[in-house]
C-alpha cells in the first residue's frame, strides 16, 4: 500500500507561491478567486513504517518553521475547490526523484528500482467558480493535460476520510521487446506512403523508394539473410532511417537542388545546396582572406562552432530552436530547449565548460483577445511558460543568461519561436591534443552517460519536420532535469581533463540512433546492444530505445583500458553510465537486442542514402500600400506611443528573473544605467577571472523587414548583431556569428501552394548571408534551421514570418574598454553617427499605423564597416562616454533610452542629424536606417573624437543636460518634443511590467 | 598544518558558484584554495579536518526540489562517510569546535540555516531555528542591494565593515523565524550581521531595496561564536570593479568590496588558528 505525505504552510505564514497562483488565475484567465493555498504531496510507493514516514515528514519533506504535515490523512480543509495536479505516468518528476534520494539518505536504506516517490501539488481554492471554471484553472493555468493528471473536487464532493487517495502514476502495461518487420519490397506506392504516415516517419515516396532500392540490392539481400535479420526491414531500421533522414537532422531543404526564378528580371539560377553555396562558402572565403588572423578552429563539423579566444582557450557556441515542444508545453519545451542546447557546446571536440546562455523569443502579443484555434495556447501563457522554463534551465545549471530579446507579431500564434543559445570555453590543448578534435576508433566502447531512457520525445526529430496540427503527438513534450545534467557535466569535465574518453556527442534529436550513428562515421561502424540501455521503466521496444529523445544524456567513446576508471568516477559522482556497445570498422550500423540482430544497415546508405530534393523557388517582390498620413502634431505623444510598443518596451520583467551574473565574470549586464534598468545593446563578460580578456555577445533579429524582402531582413539582422556588439565595445575585426533560420514550410504541396515564394525568400536570405558576412568579414561558425513553422487546425493555417536570428560573439583584450548605452554626465556632447534615410518600410512606426510600406532599410556595408572600426577605436581610446545602437524605433527611441537610462535630460537639434532625402520630423525620428548610433562624448574629448571620425557621416546634434527633459528641435526650427524623461520612461516600462 | 590558510570550497550536486568563490578567496590572500566535490567528502577521500575555512557556495542543491537546500541539509545531517563510517555531521561539528570558519552564501546560507548551523542560539547546532522561504514577489530576481552591517555583531567576516553593496540572485531568500520573540533575540544576541537597507543605510522592508520581504530586513546571520556566517547576497560576485552594475558611471577601486568578507575570514585564520 503506497503512502501519502502531505505538507502545507502553517496558519498565518505567507505562501508567496500560492499568492502568485491567485494573481495568475486572475491575469491569465480573468477569474477572480478569493484565496489559494497549496499542499505539497509525496506519494511513496514503498513499504515504510509509521516511524520512518514521520522521520521523512519532519525531516526532508517539510520545514519546521513554515509547514505542518500529515501522513495517510488528508490535510486539506476549508475550500470551495480542490485541484490536485500530478504528472502523467512516465513524465519526468524532478521533485519525486529528489524526494526518493532524500528518503534513502534519511532512512539509510536502498530502495528497489521500482520503488519510487511521486510528487504532486494540491491547490485549495476559495471562490465562486463553476466546475467548468475550476477545470479551466486546472488545465489552462496550473497544468497541461499533455503531461499532467488532475483531480478536481468541489467542497461537496470532498470526503475528508478518503481524501484524494494515493494514486501511483507508475508506467505499467507495457510489454516491450517487440520487433516488427515490414516487407517494403512488396508494397505499392500507396502502401509505402500509408506506412510513412501511420508511423509518423515523415518520409516522402521518393525516400521510401530509395529504401526499397537499397533492400533489393543483391549484396544487401544476401548479407541480411546471412546475418539472420531477414529480407524485410525492421521497425528499428525504418525508424532509424526516418530519423536520420528527417528534415530536422539532414537539412534536406538547405541541401536541395533549387531552381530559382526571379520573376522581376526573368533570370533563372540553379543552386546546388543553399548551405554549401552561401553559408559554407562564405565562411571558407572569409577564413582564407583572414589568413593567420582566422580564429575558426572547427566550423559546421560538430554540434557547435569552435573559435579561438586566445592562444590557450577556445570558445564553443551554438543556438538552437525548440519551437514545437514550446507550442505544446511552453515550460517543458523551453526548459528542454535550454538544457538541450547546453549539450551542444558541451559536445564539440572533447567538451567545454558552459559560460553563458542567450535567448530570443518570438510570440504573439500577450494581450491577444481573439478566439484561439484548436490546440493553440494563449500567447500570455506561452510567454510566461517559456520565460519560466528558460529561467529554471539557466539558473539551475549555473549558467548566466546574458543576452536576448522578445519579438511580438500575431503570426507567431501558431508556433512560437524559442531560440536558446549557449557558449562554452575549453582549453585548446587537453592531454597534449587539440581539444576541438575527437575520434572514436574501432574497439572503443560506446558509453551512455546521464539520464535514463523512456518514451520521451519519441519522434521529436520527425515531428519537428512537419507542421503542428490538431493530432500532433504529445510524446514530443518533455520536462528537463537541469540537476541531473549539471551533475553529469561536473563529472565529464573531470573525466575530460583526465583523458578518460576520446569522443563525446549529445543525445538530442534522434537519440542514440543519431549520436552513435554520427560518432560511428569515423571508425566506420558500430554495434549497439539496445537491451543494455538503462530504462526509466520497463517495457520499451528496441526501436523506442534507439530513438528515444530522453534528455540529459551524452554518448561517449571510451577506450577499453580506460573504461573501469571512467565508470568508477561516474559512480562516485552519482552519475549513471553504462557501456551499451562498441565501435567497429565493419561499415555497418548494427543493433542487437538480447543477441539478436534487429538493425543492420550500411553506414553509407544510412548517412548518405537520402535522395536530394529538387525544388523550385519563384521570387516576385510584394507590393504593399504606402501609408499616407499627415505628420502628427504632437511628436512627444507619438514618441511615448513608440516607447510603449511591445517590440520596443522594457523587458526588465524577464531579464531580472534570469541570473545574469553567476560565474563571476559579469562586466556589462543586460540592464545598465543610473537605475540599472537601461536596455543594454550587448553583454560583456570575462570567462577567465584571472584575465581581463572578454567576450562580447549580441544578436540581431528583424522579421518585419522580411515582409518586403528577406534579403534586406537578413542583411539588417546581421548588421544589427554586429552593431550591437560594437556598441558595447566589441571588436568588429574579431567576430564570429551563428545563423538560425526559422521558416514557414517552403516545400510546395496542396496545403502549401505558395511554397515557391517562401523558398525564394529563403534563397534571398541566403544570398544576403553570403554577401554581408563576407562584406563584414564575420564568418558563421555554426547554425541551425527549422523549416516547418506552420500550424494547421480548425480550418486555419498560420505560418510564421520568415525569421533569421544572428548571434555574434567578439573578443576584446581588456574588458575595462567596454561600453554601456546610458548617458553619463551633463555637458557631454550628443553625436549621431551614420546617415538617416527615409527607410520606414517594415518599421515599428509604420506597424503602429497598421502599414508595412516598401522602403526597407538597406545595409551599406562598406560604410558601416569603416564606421564600426573607427567607433571601436574611439571606445578603446576612451573618447566615448556612452554608445547606443539605433534599431527598432530608430533615432527617437535611441535618444530617449540614452537619456532616461542615464537619469539625465538631452537637448538635440534634429536639423544637425546627417540625413538624405528625409523631410519629415517623424520620419527622421523613426526611420530604421542601419549603420547608426547615438554616442555621447565628454567635451574634452571632442577634438580627438571628431578627428577620428573625420570623413564619415556623423554630427554633433546636442548635449546632455542635468534637467530631466528630452527636448528635440525639429527640422523647421521649432520644438517638436519636450517631455520629462520620467514620463518617457514610464511609457517604456509599463507594457510588460507583469 | 603549516602556515598556509587552507580553504575548502564545496562543489557538486547543483552548486554553481564554486569557481568565482574560490577566486575571491585567492584574491583575499588564502594560499591554498581547493574546490572539493561533495562526493569526495562522502567517499572519504577528502576530510574537513584538513582545512581551515569551509565554504558552501551558491547554487541549486538538488535543484532545491524539496525547498531550498533542504535535501542536501538532510544528507549532511544523516549521511555517513564511506571509508570511515563516521557521520559527515560529526566532521562539521568538530570543525566548528576547533575554532575554524564556515561561510555559506545564498544556497549555502539556506543550507546552513536548514542544517541548524546558524543561528544555533544556545549553541544548539543541528536544530533549525529559522528559515528562508519564497520571496514575497514569488519570483527569482537578480538585483543589487545595499547592506548595513550590524556593528554589534560578533561575525568575524564583517568585523569593522559598515556597509556593502552586492547582488542577490534568489527566489527563496525571505528570512523568517517562528515568532517575534526569536527575532528580538537574534538582534539582541548579535546574531544579525547584515540587513537590507536604503542608500542611506536605513534598514528597510521596502521592495525592491529589501528584495524578498525578509523579517527585520535580515540578509545574513551568524552563530554564537561569530565564526559561522551565512548571507543571501553574493560577495564573490563583486570581486572586481567591473562587476559593479554602474562601474562605467562611478570611480571604484580595482578590487570589489565583496572580497572584504573573504579577506577577514583569511585574516582571522592567520591570526587565531595558524
Amino acid at each position: 500500500m503506497p503512502h501519502r505525505i502531505e505538507v502545507t504552510f502553517k496558519e498565518g505564514i505567507r505562501d508567496a507561491l500560492a499568492e502568485k497562483v491567485k494573481r495568475g488565475i486572475l491575469e491569465h484567465l480573468g477569474l477572480p478567486v478569493e484565496e489559494v493555498r497549496r499542499v505539497e504531496v509525496y506519494v511513496i510507493d514503498a513499504p515504510l513504517t509509521r516511524e520512518q514516514l514521520e522521520a521523512l515528514a519532519q525531516g526532508p519533506y517539510s520545514d519546521p518553521i513554515l509547514q505542518r504535515w500529515s501522513i495517510d490523512r488528508p490535510i486539506a480543509s476549508d475550500f470551495d475547490w480542490l485541484i490536485e495536479v500530478g504528472f502523467l505516468p512516465g513524465v519526468t518528476d524532478n521533485v519525486g526523484r529528489t524526494a526518493r534520494e532524500a528518503l534513502m539518505a534519511r532512512l539509510d536504506l536502498q530502495l528497489r528500482d521500482d520503488e519510487r516517490v511521486y510528487s504532486s501539488t494540491q491547490y485549495l481554492i476559495k471562490g465562486r467558480l463553476s466546475r467548468e471554471e475550476a477545470w479551466r484553472i486546472a488545465t489552462e493555468y496550473l497544468g497541461n493535460p499533455l503531461i499532467h493528471r488532475f483531480v478536481v473536487l468541489s467542497r461537496v464532493e470532498w470526503d475528508p476520510e478518503k481524501g484524494v487517495g494515493p494514486t501511483v502514476p507508475k508506467v505499467t502495461g507495457l510489454k516491450g521487446g517487440r520487433v516488427e518487420r515490414f516487407p517494403l519490397q512488396q508494397l505499392d506506392d500507396e502502401a509505402l506512403m500509408r506506412l510513412s504516415q501511420e508511423r509518423l516517419l515523415a518520409l516522402s515516396l521518393e525516400e521510401m523508394k530509395a529504401i526499397v532500392a537499397y533492400l533489393r540490392r543483391s549484396e544487401v539481400r544476401e548479407e541480411r539473410l546471412r546475418i539472420g535479420i531477414g529480407e524485410g526491414i525492421t521497425d528499428v531500421e525504418l525508424e532509424a532511417i526516418a530519423q536520420t533522414w528527417s528534415e530536422h537532422c539532414k537539412h534536406k531543404i538547405f541541401k536541395a537542388e533549387i531552381l530559382y526564378v526571379d520573376e522581376e528580371t526573368g533570370a533563372e539560377e540553379r543552386i546546388l545546396s543553399l548551405f554549401d553555396t552561401y553559408i559554407r562558402r562564405s565562411t571558407e572565403e572569409i577564413r582564407r582572406r583572414l589568413g593567420d588572423r582566422d580564429r575558426c578552429l572547427s566550423v559546421f563539423e560538430d554540434y557547435a562552432g569552435v573559435w579561438a579566444f586566445n592562444d590557450r582557450w577556445a570558445l564553443t557556441f551554438k543556438v538552437e530552436t525548440h519551437n514545437t515542444p514550446s507550442a505544446l508545453d511552453p515550460y517543458g519545451g523551453a526548459l528542454t530547449g535550454i538544457v538541450g542546447v547546453n549539450r551542444d557546446p558541451f559536445g564539440p571536440g572533447k567538451g567545454s565548460k558552459l559560460i553563458f546562455n542567450t535567448d530570443a523569443f518570438c510570440f504573439a502579443p500577450p494581450d491577444y483577445d481573439k478566439p484561439l484555434p484548436p490546440r493553440i495556447l494563449h500567447p500570455r501563457r506561452i510567454l510566461e511558460g517559456v520565460r519560466e522554463g528558460v529561467e529554471h534551465g539557466g539558473n539551475k545549471s549555473g549558467i548566466p543568461t546574458v543576452n536576448g530579446s522578445i519579438v511580438f507579431d500575431e503570426r507567431y500564434l501558431g508556433k512560437p519561436l524559442v531560440y536558446c543559445g549557449t557558449c562554452g570555453i575549453m582549453p585548446r590543448q587537453i592531454q597534449g591534443e587539440p581539444s576541438h578534435l575527437k575520434r572514436a576508433d574501432p574497439g572503443d566502447l560506446v558509453v551512455m552517460v546521464g539520464g535514463r531512457v523512456g518514451k520521451d520525445g519519441i519522434h521529436g526529430a520527425t515531428f519537428s519536420s512537419e507542421e503542428l496540427h490538431e493530432a500532433s503527438p504529445s510524446s514530443a513534450v518533455q520536462i528537463g532535469d537541469p540537476i541531473t545534467q549539471k551533475r553529469m557535466f561536473d563529472c565529464l569535465l573531470i573525466a575530460r581533463d583526465r583523458g578518460l574518453y576520446k569522443s563525446i556527442t549529445d543525445n538530442g534529436a534522434g537519440g542514440l540512433s543519431s549520436s552513435v550513428g554520427e560518432m560511428a562515421r569515423g571508425p566506420g561502424g558500430c554495434e549497439i546492444w539496445l537491451d543494455r540501455v538503462p530504462l526509466k521503466y520497463p517495457g520499451l521496444d528496441p526501436w523506442e530505445v534507439l530513438l528515444s529523445e530522453s534528455q540529459e544524456r551524452m554518448t561517449l567513446a571510451v577506450a577499453p583500458e580506460k573504461v573501469e576508471e571512467f565508470l568508477a568516477l561516474c559512480r562516485k559522482m552519482e552519475v549513471e553510465a553504462t557501456v551499451i556497445g562498441r565501435f567497429t570498422s565493419t561499415g555497418k550500423f548494427h543493433c542487437l537486442w538480447r543477441g539478436q540482430t534487429v538493425a543492420y544497415l550500411d553506414m553509407d546508405f544510412f548517412h548518405e542514402g537520402v535522395p536530394r530534393m529538387r525544388l523550385e523557388a519563384r521570387w516576385r517582390r510584394p507590393e504593399h500600400r504606402e501609408p499616407d498620413f499627415e505628420p502628427p502634431d504632437d511628436l512627444g505623444e507619438v514618441l511615448e506611443g513608440m516607447l510603449s510598443r511591445l517590440n520596443i518596451c522594457s523587458k526588465e520583467w524577464v531579464v531580472r528573473q534570469y541570473d545574469h551574473e553567476v560565474q563571476g565574470g559579469s562586466v556589462v549586464k543586460p540592464l545598465c544605467g543610473l537605475w540599472d534598468d537601461g536596455p543594454q545593446d550587448a553583454a560583456v563578460l570575462r570567462p577567465l577571472l584571472e584575465s581581463l580578456e572578454g567576450v562580447v555577445v549580441s544578436h540581431g533579429i528583424c522579421p518585419r523587414y522580411g515582409d518586403i524582402d528577406t534579403y534586406w531582413m537578413t542583411a539588417c539582422a546581421l548588421e544589427e548583431a554586429i552593431r550591437n556588439n560594437v556598441a558595447a565595445g566589441g571588436d568588429p575585426e574579431r567576430m564570429a556569428a551563428l545563423d538560425n533560420f526559422c521558416w514557414p514550410d517552403p516545400v510546395p504541396s496542396e496545403k502549401n501552394p505558395d511554397g515557391p515564394y517562401k523558398l525564394a525568400q529563403l534563397v534571398r536570405a541566403n544570398k544576403a548571408l553570403y554577401d554581408f558576412t563576407t562584406a563584414f568579414s564575420v564568418p558563421c561558425i555554426s547554425g541551425k534551421d527549422s523549416m516547418k513553422n506552420d500550424y494547421i487546425g480548425g480550418g486555419l493555417k498560420i505560418s510564421i514570418p520568415p525569421t533569421v536570428l544572428f548571434s555574434v560573439i567578439s573578443k576584446i583584450d581588456d574588458v575595462r574598454q567596454s561600453m554601456t548605452m546610458d548617458a553619463k554626465a551633463p555637458g557631454h556632447l550628443v553625436y549621431v553617427l551614420g546617415t538617416t534615410y527615409e527607410e520606414l518600410g517594415g518599421s515599428e512606426y509604420f506597424a503602429m499605423r497598421g502599414a508595412v510600406g516598401n522602403e526597407v532599410p538597406k545595409v551599406r556595408a562598406l560604410l558601416s564597416r569603416e564606421l564600426f572600426r573607427r567607433l571601436h577605436q574611439a571606445i578603446r581610446e576612451g573618447l566615448v562616454a556612452s554608445c547606443h545602437d539605433c534599431s527598432d524605433g530608430g533615432l527617437g527611441v535611441a535618444l530617449a533610452e540614452t537619456a532616461f537610462a542615464g537619469g539625465l535630460g538631452m537637448e538635440v537639434d534634429l536639423r544637425e542629424v546627417p540625413r538624405e532625402g528625409v523631410s519629415r520630423d517623424d520620419f527622421l525620428l523613426f526611420s530604421e536606417s542601419q549603420g547608426r548610433f547615438v554616442v555621447t562624448v565628454p567635451p574634452d574629448r571632442k577634438g580627438a573624437f571628431e578627428g577620428l571620425m573625420a570623413g564619415l557621416p556623423f554630427a554633433p546634434v546636442g548635449r546632455v543636460v542635468a534637467e530631466g527633459r528630452l527636448l528635440l528641435v525639429g527640422l523647421s526650427g521649432r520644438v517638436v518634443v519636450d517631455r520629462p524623461i520620467s514620463q518617457l520612461k514610464e511609457a517604456w516600462c509599463r507594457p510588460l511590467a507583469f | 598544518m603549516g602556515g598556509k590558510v587552507k580553504v575548502l570550497v564545496l562543489a557538486g550536486n547543483g552548486i554553481n558558484c564554486e569557481y568565482e568563490t574560490a577566486h575571491a578567496f585567492r584574491l583575499a590572500g588564502a594560499e591554498e584554495v581547493e574546490i572539493v566535490f561533495i562526493y569526495d567528502l562522502l567517499e572519504g577521500s577528502k576530510s574537513l579536518d584538513d582545512y581551515h575555512i569551509l565554504c558552501f557556495p551558491g547554487g541549486f542543491l538538488d535543484g532545491d526540489d524539496l525547498g531550498a537546500a533542504k535535501a542536501c541539509a538532510n544528507r549532511f545531517l544523516h549521511a555517513r562517510v564511506k571509508r570511515t563510517g563516521e557521520r559527515l555531521w560529526d566532521q562539521v561539528l568538530r570543525f566548528i569546535e576547533e575554532g575554524k570558519l564556515i561561510l555559506g552564501i545564498c544556497n549555502g546560507f539556506q543550507l546552513l540555516v536548514k542544517m541548524g548551523l546558524v543561528p544555533a542560539m544556545g549553541g544548539r547546532y543541528g536544530q533549525q531555528q529559522a528559515t528562508l522561504t519564497f520571496n514575497d514577489s514569488g519570483r527569482f530576481e537578480d538585483r543589487w542591494v545595499y547592506l548595513k552591517v550590524n556593528p554589534s555583531s560578533r561575525c568575524v567576516f564583517t568585523h569593522g565593515l559598515e556597509k556593502l553593496y552586492l547582488p542577490v540572485r534568489h527566489g527563496e531568500g525571505k528570512f523568517l523565524v517562528a515568532d517575534h520573540g526569536v527575532l528580538g533575540e537574534l538582534f539582541e544576541g548579535g546574531f544579525v550581521v547584515l540587513q537590507y537597507a536604503d542608500r542611506d543605510l536605513n534598514p528597510t522592508m521596502q521592495y525592491p531595496l529589501n528584495p524578498n520581504g525578509s523579517e527585520g530586513a535580515v540578509a545574513g546571520i551568524c552563530d554564537p561564536s561569530g565564526r559561522v556566517f551565512g548571507l543571501m547576497p553574493h560577495p564573490e560576485a563583486f570581486h572586481h570593479f567591473t562587476n559593479h552594475p554602474r562601474w562605467r558611471r562611478e570611480s571604484l577601486p580595482e578590487v570589489g568590496e565583496g572580497v572584504e568578507i573573504f579577506r577577514r575570514g583569511v585574516q582571522f585564520i592567520k591570526e587565531n588558528v595558524l
